[in-house]
């Protein structure tokens, strides 16, 4: 608490007293256990390492990264980039970096919406539909994931083969195959759309902020949605309609024994996907209830008696003070599904679990291999704490 | 109503206000929108209660005849999709369920199971919590240690590469979170520790620990291990499995005990200091107890966490329950009957894990209890 509190007489350091070489010394016996502890892990760690390197020259493995420049020569089914067996561990190695990033990050944004839908259902003052979302979450909670991830597999496997492929919908067809939809045939007027839009998005921010600027400072409030419409939809729009508004849908069309055409979605990055998302929106739903649960019930109250609105109740004054709570947690949840996320080597995903096993199986490297896996983890780990305690530290209550 | 007058005494209420019909009222059909969910929900649950009863039971083979060249399964392959199979849980319980230990020994890993509820169900009770219920967990290990392997009072040898099955997950998520705990304690106080050589090694454990997945340790235990140890030394695969998971559950019980020292009032370790108490002292008699009683349903939910996570085991090849029930379905005549296994394997997992979780609830809200007004 002295960092805090502005009082001097407590910022001030109790005087220095010098260092008595005695067992009675508090700072003597800290100074020894340190050591002591110091040395026993030091001597393990040596000892470890010592003996990794004697069993290492004993099996000749070379050890170092000189690997990654070899020919992989292992096939990866799904990619983001262009790649094909004779291209190096190293790419194969990205490829699987990218599949697990793309489960990681679709997974993430879809478990946010369904789990914060489901954690508003659990507190709907419906009987039927809260108990239905308390039930799901209790027992999606209660089962492994892996089990789950097994179950959605062995699902998508069961499925009619693609001559009786359900067809739900125009163009959507779901067989053991996969999941094929009907796809945009991409040309350039979409890429300049898509840039107009996302410079839309950044003009609309800056104008929201002098908008807001100039509120602050004659109080009179501006409109900025329509701007931001014209921003964000109307310019994209005139954009791709001046190139020629390109607009050819691809369908998926049965040819032999598969689909052609179309976006395709493989089984296991589907029945992947649908385990990662339907477990974590469990934990999200939770953390969500809380959240809103947290907030005091005079805040409602207080708000209504001020004569907002119920929707502007909840963004103004609900969600504000419920965010606090909910993004610690959900910071943790996000982690988790991407850790989670390499059970995918279970169901035969290529993520890059999977691809740095086989490299490790092929090579012999079993510790860069995994030292690559641990790396790639930390890293995603750590950028996702940074930008989430970055926006923690945005929304914390500002205390005096 | 001392009127005397009036002789039929307090009115009821009227019938839409109170009773079923009332709860209806406000809880099911309160509004348009309200009732609109109500009714869809409903039409959808009905119509799914149906078709799973007609899948689960009504349409559902539960044998089938068997000859020479093993079961026959063709009745179950036609059904399949519109019936469940539960002739493959009939056929293969015994297998999922202790594996490959000798089938007329089975009553062995049976006992084992029962011995570890047994354990459970009395730590769970508040009047045993003191420190000889430590005595007892020793006593009781020991006990499903010298089940499960034998060679003692006339029961016959049973190597550990022919356990599987449910001991194996009860016994690595009891045994992980045995060990995992005290070392959790000695973590989360050296985190807290004010020499700094102490807290830098904890922080490093704990946060490499929960930055990785599980199955990174677990692939670090089955195929860097190894490579570890001086040559000729050799430690088998469940151990080395173990190990991988004590240090995993270690690092995560560490960050909840860690918040139970943070939400302790400073005052307490101020006070255990000027009564002269040592570091162990104050520790062990001041800390250590309010700390953990403030923690215990986050530590619950943690072990609920452990006790799925141990299905990872999976990948590295070790035979516990979900292994065993994968490897069942390998068998050409019961291919394709996994929806059946898997419903099997995660109901025990829900027994256990709903128990856990039901018990937590109620711990948290009797710990809570003078918080209510």
């Amino acid at each position: 608490m002295s960092e805090t509190t502005s009082d001097p007489r407590y910022k001030r350091r109790p005087p220095k007293r010098p260092l008595r070489l005695s067992w009675s010394d508090e700072r003597v016996r800290g100074i020894f256990w340190q050591i002591v502890v110091v040395a026993l892990v030091g001597s393990v760690i040596y000892w470890l390492w010592s003996n990794t390197s004697h069993n290492l020259a004993v099996r000749r493995i070379a050890t170092g990264f000189g690997f990654l420049d070899r020919e992989a020569g292992l096939p990866i089914a799904e990619s983001l980039i262009p790649y094909d067996p004779t291209n190096t561990y190293a790419r194969a190695l990205l490829v699987g970096v990218l599949n697990t990033l793309k489960v990681a990050v679709i997974g993430v944004v879809l478990a946010t919406i369904l789990g914060t839908a489901i954690g508003i259902a659990r507190l709907s003052k419906n009987f039927l539909l809260s108990r239905i979302a308390g039930a799901y979450i209790e027992i999606i909670r209660d089962l492994p994931l892996l089990l789950q991830l097994l179950f959605w597999y062995t699902v998508m496997q069961g499925l009619p083969g693609p001559r009786q492929a359900l067809r739900p919908m125009e163009g959507v067809v779901l067989s053991n195959r996969g999941l094929k939809l009907p796809a945009l045939v991409w040309e350039n007027a979409h890429t300049a759309a898509l840039v107009v839009f996302l410079l839309g998005i950044v003009a609309t921010w800056v104008y929201a902020r002098m908008a807001r600027a100039k509120q602050m400072a004659d109080g009179q409030p501006r409109k900025v949605w329509a701007t931001a419409l014209g921003l964000m939809l109307a310019l994209p729009i005139v954009v791709w309609w001046g190139l020629g508004a390109p607009w050819e849908i691809e369908y998926p069309v049965l040819r032999g024994f598969n689909f052609r055409g179309g976006m395709n979605i493989s089984p296991e990055y589907f029945a992947l996907l649908i385990g990662l998302v339907t477990y974590t929106a469990g934990f999200i739903a939770e953390v969500v209830r809380a959240g809103i649960m947290s907030v005091n019930h005079g805040q409602w109250e207080a708000a209504q008696a001020l004569g907002l609105r119920h929707g502007s109740v909840l963004r103004l004054i609900v969600m504000p003070q419920a965010l606090r709570v909910i993004i610690p947690p959900m910071t943790s949840n996000y982690l988790n599904l991407t850790k989670n996320s390499s059970l995918a080597v279970a169901i035969g995903y290529q993520d890059i679990v999977s691809i740095a096993n086989t490299t490790l199986n092929q090579t012999g490297q079993a510790i860069e291999g995994i030292a690559i896996i641990m790396a790639v983890y930390l890293t995603i780990s750590l950028s996702i704490s940074l930008f989430m305690n970055w926006y923690n530290a945005r929304i914390v209550l500002v205390e005096r | 109503m001392s009127d005397a007058s009036i002789s039929t005494g307090p009115r009821k209420p009227p019938i839409t206000a109170v009773g079923p019909i009332a709860w209806a009222k406000t809880n099911l059909f309160s509004g348009w929108l309200s009732t609109a969910v109500t009714l869809a929900l409903g039409y959808l649950l009905i119509k799914a209660a149906l078709s799973f009863v007609d899948w689960a039971f009504i349409n559902a083979i539960w044998s089938v005849p068997s000859n020479a060249q093993g079961p026959q399964t063709q009745i179950c392959r036609d059904m399949q999709g519109s019936g469940a199979c539960w002739a493959v849980i009939g056929e293969k319980h015994r297998f999922m369920l202790f594996g490959t230990y000798p089938y007329e020994e089975h009553w062995r890993p049976a006992l084992a199971c029962v011995l570890f509820v047994v354990l459970y169900i009395i730590s769970a009770i508040r009047r045993f919590w003191r420190w000889e219920l430590a005595l007892v967990w020793i006593g009781m290990l020991t006990a499903i240690g010298m089940l499960m392997w034998g060679g003692i009072f006339g029961l016959s040898y049973v190597p550990q590469e022919r356990w599987g099955g449910l001991p194996i997950t009860l016994i690595l998520a009891t045994f992980g979170l045995a060990f995992a705990f005290p070392l959790s304690i000695l973590v989360a106080l050296g985190r807290r520790s004010s020499l700094p050589a102490i807290k830098v090694l904890c922080v490093l454990y704990v946060e490499l620990i929960r930055g990785v997945p599980l199955i990174s340790l677990l692939f670090m235990a089955s195929v860097m291990f190894p490579l570890f140890l001086p040559e000729g030394m050799n430690i088998d695969k469940l151990l080395r499995a173990q190990i991988a998971i004590i240090l995993f559950a270690g690092a995560y019980l560490a960050e909840v005990v860690r918040g139970g020292l943070q939400a302790l009032p400073k005052g307490q370790y101020e006070a255990a200091d000027a009564m002269g108490l040592s570091f162990w002292q104050k520790t062990g008699l001041i800390i250590l107890p309010q700390a953990l009683r403030m923690v215990i349903p986050p530590l619950v939910n943690t072990f609920i966490g452990f006790f799925k996570d141990t299905s990872l085991v999976l990948i590295i090849g070790i035979f516990d329950l979900l292994t065993a029930g994968k490897t069942a379905i390998v068998e050409p005549a019961w291919q394709g009957f996994g929806v059946e296994v898997y419903v099997f394997i995660g109901s025990i997992y829900l027994i256990f894990c709903y128990a856990m979780s039901k018990y937590s609830r109620g711990l948290e809200a009797e710990l809570n209890r003078h918080r209510h007004r």
